[in-house]
């Protein structure tokens, strides 16, 4: 046996202890080092002014007040919530009527179609926001294209107002967003084991039965994943509201933008992004948890 | 750290002309001591000791999670331990970065570099030692020699089979002429054939170039093959430390007599210098290691004999049961229960003229009084 | 082909035809009007037509012909290369760091780079109006690289970490061995390998900074107006059919970008 016993057992710390476990610190704090610099960017960028937010929202001339949450509570401010979550919860239940049977025949197509299918939905993603929304500006309004057809076509004798209100900011949102629902889903989907559904089928599950009971639970962890996108970006979302809202959709954001850029009220503008902050986190962490629970009742 | 001067002189010593003396000159003994690492709760090596001599060939074997890969590591420089020490020559290195310590390492899955051909794979440790363009080139050709893939070095890495890529990564290793040649497991992702000849074959590289090699396995039969000497290792402890031989005839603790080879143990009670087994005394070649009263006997298959009479002389005896003939080819197996419920098995050469005994019929076993090993079971070392 | 069994549940191809008829509207609703836009660019008349009654390069013309846009076009595609720089560089050190280290503390500070990712960007736009203004950052081009950097971050750390997921970090670890040190063997086995990944990473950095609008709207002001500032500006006040010309250009470097990005993936493998 090679075994050997330390010389002195109670003697002195056991050999190179000391210079060891400094220089595993050393290690470790370098590679830390290496996020620094963008470790500063975001720190000074995002926590800092987030900080500086909420102080402005508490601190008026005259010390500390919760003057301007209680500003909140006026009606003009009341409308633009209620119409901030309408709006979120209907483009997000359209991504959903949408997106799911996307995936779900994305999901079972041969790769090459699949990738196809994928590309069309990355296209979007991948186009200018505004190019976008600018796309449906010009197909929705008063003399656009789809007025324009339906008139050539005898279908209606007047143009529809589409555009400029309630109907032509959710079509533009539901666009915007659908590849958000779109990418985890299908994800999930191309994970989903098939023998699973055989093996219902085969226990007496007729094909619908097994599609509601075995693998709609499956999908839901990254069915969750993209409606939790979905809601909490249309929560906070300006360009679109701003652009085929015509002024008539107000939205959250689009609240704080006027309070700071047009009447100059930092404490009205710092008082809703709080509450918009506040929000936007409490969904995604009460969100996160009931996909984990989701999670946990699929079966992983 | 390293020698730039060796740079001038040959890359190793030609196939032709391997001489002992060259062969020492290429390769440092490692000595270890009370190396101790922990991971939380876990001890992942626990007061580790262990020399290793100059140009020897030394396995660290031991079951997954034995901490033989953790001490491969912390040799190698990848993983720091909590304290401890190790020397290279008459250096302490373990506060030195990998890349100042001078070894060759494979690993188990290659790691070549995929975005390089197979001669820069083994021009890159060159080119780190600024060594020149032209004697880049001959080295790298006298190293694609010595692995016998002569006229591969412009191959992509894919293009490689899995046992050519085995040699690439040997090759590299060993084309800047370290002083120690560190293999974790280099060899299980090959099949059964393909494995047993790289063995040769490393086994083979080692001879020629002398170097000191650590070689990480949890095959037995691997390190039986290949090695200098064992290093037994078992739940981050150093169990034995011994050549094939003796590891397999003479295993020191109860974990050793079980990981290596096929082992069946039956309870013995001790009693001073006397052992009985079953109630019947039996006889140790040397006096016993452990003081223990319940004890174990380890008996192998191959070192049981069968008789239907007496045994010889000078063996120690058992009576059993045929309880089953198993046919495997070269040898045959023979089950035998013994005392009604414990199972032994006997293992002889396979002959075509020899009849076997019917299952059910009384026999006699009995193996030579040297060959017996009492040790106590759990951890042997206590 | 149609009576064949689509899933292991026995329903025929025919029986879930309306399934797919339903995607096909699907992915025309999502891809049908940006393309639009691509013909009535190239309309003759003030108001855009599908199909178009007659063609001109006129919108493209008013588009070269001004300077402000020409001048908010620079603005652009200078921020947006500052950008992707910056953004690609401080993401891939975070990266690679956060992935190589076993500190506790890596976890907090992957979660905090992607905070970006969550926040909404009006609230970020505000934040960074408020830290630029005592510094005079505001309406600069440093000001805006750093903050569309912000926004590119969490998205380099998310594709560079992936691509570190798929490299076998023993590779790091031989060349380390035979006497590399640590940044030299990033360089030379670890950086040729995840290139793909951090080429990807730098596209999206490029594009992020190329459509962002909110930040730009609050902080870019004068000479220093981004191309999707100017652009949102004219579209609120009247729909200028100039926009579609740019819209097209947009499209068509989206395109490129995408394609780019698709052959960087497909070569990952």
């Amino acid at each position: 046996m090679t075994r050997t016993t330390p010389a002195n057992d109670s003697a002195a710390e056991p050999t190179n202890r000391r210079a060891l476990r400094s220089q595993a610190r050393g290690e470790q704090s370098r590679l830390l080092a290496l996020s620094l610099p963008a470790f500063i960017l975001v720190g000074t960028l995002v926590l800092l002014p987030m900080g500086w937010l909420f102080w402005l929202s508490v601190y008026g001339s005259d010390g500390f007040t919760l003057e301007n949450y209680t500003r909140l509570l006026h009606p003009a401010y009341k409308e633009t919530l209620i119409t901030t979550f309408e709006l979120a919860f209907l483009v997000t239940g359209l991504c959903i009527l949408l997106g799911y049977p996307l995936s779900y025949v994305a999901s079972q197509l041969s790769p090459r179609w699949a990738s196809l299918v994928m590309l069309c939905v990355l296209f979007p993603f991948w186009t200018s926001l505004l190019v976008r929304t600018y796309a449906w500006l010009v197909l929705l309004q008063r003399r656009g294209v789809i007025n324009t057809w339906l008139m050539d076509m005898g279908l209606i004798d007047t143009p529809l107002k589409l555009v400029h209100n309630f109907t032509g900011t959710t079509i533009g949102m539901v666009h915007i967003m659908l590849p958000f629902l779109v990418l985890p889903l299908y994800a999930s989907m191309k994970t989903i084991d098939f023998d699973l559904m055989k093996a219902a089928s085969n226990l007496g599950a007729s094909p619908t039965r097994a599609f509601w009971e075995i693998y709609v639970p499956l999908t839901l962890p990254g069915l969750g994943a993209g409606v939790i996108l979905v809601f909490v970006l249309s929560l906070g979302f300006y360009v679109t509201p701003a652009l085929l809202g015509g002024g008539r959709v107000m939205m959250w954001a689009m609240q704080i933008e006027r309070s700071m850029a047009v009447y100059g009220d930092w404490g009205a503008a710092s008082a809703l992004g709080v509450v918009l902050l506040v929000m936007t986190l409490g969904i995604l962490w009460l969100l996160g948890r009931l996909t984990g629970a989701f999670a946990g009742a699929g079966g992983r | 750290m390293h020698d730039a001067s060796s740079d001038t002189g040959p890359a190793f010593a030609g196939p032709g002309d391997a001489s002992a003396a060259s062969a020492q000159d290429h390769s440092l003994p490692i000595s270890v001591k009370s190396l101790v690492k922990s991971y939380g709760a876990f001890r992942a090596l626990d007061d580790v000791s262990i020399d290793i001599r100059s140009g020897e060939f030394m396995t660290l074997l031991g079951p997954s999670g034995s901490g033989k890969t953790t001490l491969l590591m912390v040799l190698a420089g990848f993983v720091r331990p909590d304290s401890g020490s190790v020397t290279f020559g008459d250096k302490e290195i373990l506060l030195l970065p990998p890349h100042k310590r001078d070894i060759g390492m494979v690993f188990q899955n290659y790691a070549l570099f995929p975005h390089m051909t197979v001669a820069e794979n083994l021009a890159y440790p060159l080119k780190l030692r600024r060594v020149g363009k032209a004697e880049i080139r001959e080295r790298v050709e006298r190293a694609l020699d010595l692995v016998q893939l002569g006229g591969l070095g412009h191959r992509d890495i894919q293009e490689l089979s899995g046992g050519q890529r085995q040699r690439v990564a040997l090759a590299r290793a060993i084309i800047f002429e370290p002083r120690i040649l560190l293999m974790d497991e280099p060899l299980s992702a090959l099949d059964k054939n393909l494995r047993e000849q790289m063995q040769f074959e490393v086994r083979r590289l080692h001879e020629q170039l002398g170097i000191t090699t650590v070689y990480v396995t949890h095959d037995q039969r691997e390190a039986l093959t290949m090695s200098d000497r064992i290093a037994v290792i078992n739940d981050g402890r150093i169990q034995q430390v011994d050549g094939p031989r003796a590891l397999y005839e003479k295993p020191e603790t109860y974990f050793v007599a079980n990981f290596i080879g096929e082992t069946f143990s039956l309870p013995v009670e001790v009693a001073g210098d006397s052992v009985t087994l079953f109630g019947q005394p039996i006889e140790t070649g040397a006096p016993l290691a452990h003081g223990d009263k319940n004890q174990s006997l380890i008996l192998r298959p191959e070192i049981l004999h069968m008789f239907e009479g007496d045994p010889d002389p000078g063996m120690n005896r058992l009576s059993g049961k045929v309880r089953q003939h198993v046919f495997q080819g070269d040898s045959v197996v023979t089950y035998v229960t013994v005392e009604g419920e414990r199972e032994l098995a006997v293992r002889r050469q396979h002959r075509s003229d020899e009849t076997e005994l019917a299952p059910g019929s009384d026999i006699q076993l009995g193996w030579l009084v040297q060959d017996t090993v009492i040790l106590p079971e759990g951890d042997g070392s206590s | 082909m149609l009576r064949k069994a689509a899933t292991a549940t026995q329903i025929t191809h025919l029986q879930r035809l309306w399934l797919y008829v339903v995607c096909a509207l699907v992915i025309v609703f999502l891809v049908a009007p940006t393309l639009l836009v691509v013909p009535m660019s190239f309309s003759d008349s003030r108001y855009l037509q599908f199909p178009p009654e007659s063609w001109s390069l006129r919108w493209y013309e008013a588009y070269l012909g001004s300077l402000e846009w020409r001048r908010a076009t620079v603005v652009s595609l200078q921020v947006a290369g500052l950008t992707m720089v910056v953004a690609t560089i401080t993401g891939t050190l975070a990266a690679y760091g956060l992935h190589v280290s076993r500190v506790k503390a890596g976890k907090y500070v992957s979660v905090l780079l992607t905070l970006p990712m969550i926040i909404p960007v009006i609230l970020l736009a505000v934040g960074i109006f408020l830290t630029f203004a005592p510094v005079g950052l505001n309406s600069t081009i440093l000001g805006l690289v750093l903050a569309h950097s912000i926004l590119a971050i969490p998205l380099v750390l998310i594709t560079v970490t992936a691509g570190m997921r798929n490299f076998d970090i023993n590779q790091e670890m031989v060349a380390r061995s035979m006497g590399a040190s640590r940044p030299w063997a990033f360089l030379t086995v670890t950086l040729p390998q995840i290139r793909n990944s951090v080429l990807s990473a730098a596209l999206l950095a490029f594009i992020i900074s190329l459509d962002e609008v909110v930040i730009a709207l609050l902080i870019a002001g004068g000479d220093k107006a981004t191309l999707t500032r100017r652009m949102f500006l004219a579209l609120r006040d009247e729909i200028d059919p100039t926009i579609a010309a740019i819209s097209t250009l947009l499209i068509g470097l989206s395109i490129l970008l995408l394609a780019l990005s698709q052959f960087l993936q497909s070569k990952r493998d």
